[in-house]
């Protein structure tokens, strides 16, 4: 049960339905990344979707850019507690790039340039539900947001949707990625405040 | 789970800035470098949770220091630099955080780049160094706006005497001391370039500030010849109460 903190009576911003509980909205766009910014030059972004070692699709920038795309306008979450609101990308269905994908795989681990890896039930990349986004507000991606492409997922934890991503690895059962492995929750629904290891 | 942090001691740090010290009974202890979720709860069950470092070494006293800048438009830092005293109880839940974080096991040189309140993690390592008795060559760069602005600064300049594989590189950007050699700005190549580890030595660097600042160093860092897997970052935005 909660302690009262004498003296504190916070200040209530209006309470937005749109709003997970435990976080707050702003307006800026606030950068978490693990360490230095990858620079990924056009001629050597590829993205591919692997089952084990055995790779399934490759696209390179060019093959990627010419499928057809959409702009989308989602709220992100970040875990640190941050929430902007109405954000709009345009990026590549993930349903697009698994049009021909056959699996029974359950999971998915993604992969970006850096090393940074990230785990989600293969569902949640499908059904409208993310993206690999390239345009943010109108311009290319800019490095330090993840450009040239990173994975959309505006229904989980900021932290899900990999920035510099450079491919999927499809799994039977579930692994955790790099903050899963550090504390952080394997799938990390804001809804559910599902933040750290742990909560349910 | 929550626990209950009871102040037992507060330090201001700067005009705007001060240092509390939870008792926390059940802490589980920490590593240097995680953070800690606090949250306060207003009469009503309104509450507010944010982040801070964690600024003390580990220790087997159950005790934990964070220390917080006052922003303006706070909401929850005004509270914890103006308003709270010895005595009052908030909830903490932690530690957090299992790789912006040094180990005394590690004995490679450590290169430590601060900018302003990204100092926290960091000075938590130092301490965690000083505590363990370990002998692992530390250097800092702190960066911060003038001399009155840094943060622990008689115990850095002790550490710093004591020690002689330690050293402190400071950089101002608004106002320097008296005759100091470099005019005031912010860190560029070539202050990274002579004020860190070179490359060949292979140190590990833990770079902590807005993300601007960790941006540029971090790439400074990596000109300089640092393979970017050493070089651990932990940002934070314009707005927040982060740290």
């Amino acid at each position: 049960m909660a302690i009262t903190s004498r003296g504190f009576s916070g200040r209530r911003s209006t309470a937005d339905a749109k709003l997970p509980p435990g976080q707050y909205a702003t307006t800026d766009f606030p950068v978490l990344s693990a360490g230095p910014t990858p620079h990924v030059p056009l001629d050597k972004w590829e993205f591919t979707i692997k089952e084990g070692n055995r790779v399934l699709r490759r696209w390179d920038w060019k093959s990627f850019r010419d499928l057809p795309s959409e702009t989308i306008t989602v709220d992100l979450h970040c875990v640190t507690r941050w929430s902007k609101l109405g954000t709009t990308w345009e990026g590549v269905s993930l349903d697009t790039l698994f049009k021909d994908v056959t699996t029974d795989a359950e999971y998915a681990l993604a992969h970006s340039h850096g090393d940074y890896t990230t785990n989600l039930p293969l569902p949640d990349l499908m059904s409208k539900q993310a993206w690999i986004a390239f345009r943010f507000d109108d311009e290319d991606l800019a490095p330090e947001h993840g450009g040239p492409a990173r994975l959309l997922v505006p229904h989980l934890y900021l932290w899900k949707s990999a920035k510099w991503v450079r491919g999927i690895t499809l799994m039977q059962e579930d692994a955790p990625g790099f903050w899963e492995g550090l504390g952080y929750n394997m799938y990390g629904d804001p809804w559910r405040e599902q933040r750290y290891s742990g909560d349910e | 789970m929550w626990r209950i942090g009871t102040v037992v001691a507060l330090q201001s740090e700067t005009a705007t800035a001060r240092t509390i010290r939870f008792q926390v009974p059940d802490w589980p202890g920490h590593v240097a470098g995680q953070h800690v979720d606090a949250r306060l709860t207003a009469a009503d069950g309104y509450s507010a949770v944010r982040s801070y470092s964690i600024a003390s070494a580990p220790n087997t006293n159950r005790q934990i220091d964070i220390t917080v800048e006052r922003l303006p438009d706070g909401e929850v830092s005004p509270y914890l630099t103006k308003e709270v005293m010895v005595g009052d109880q908030l909830e903490l839940r932690g530690p957090i955080g299992g790789w912006f974080v040094w180990r005394p096991e590690q004995t490679e040189p450590i290169q430590l780049i601060a900018g302003g309140s990204g100092i926290v993690p960091l000075m938590s390592m130092i301490r965690s160094r000083a505590a363990a008795g370990s002998t692992a060559p530390f250097r800092l760069l702190y960066s911060v706006r003038e001399p009155k602005a840094v943060w622990y600064s008689n115990e850095l300049q002790g550490l710093t005497e004591q020690d002689p594989s330690f050293g402190i590189t400071y950089a101002y950007t608004r106002a320097t001391p008296k005759d100091w050699p470099r005019p005031p700005g912010r860190i560029d190549a070539d202050l990274v370039a002579k004020a860190t580890w070179p490359s060949s030595l292979g140190s590990t660097c833990y770079v902590c500030g807005p993300t601007s600042f960790v941006e540029s160093a971090a790439s400074f860092l990596t000109a300089s010849g640092n393979s970017p897997d050493r070089i651990r970052t932990e940002r934070f935005g314009p707005t927040g109460d982060r740290k």
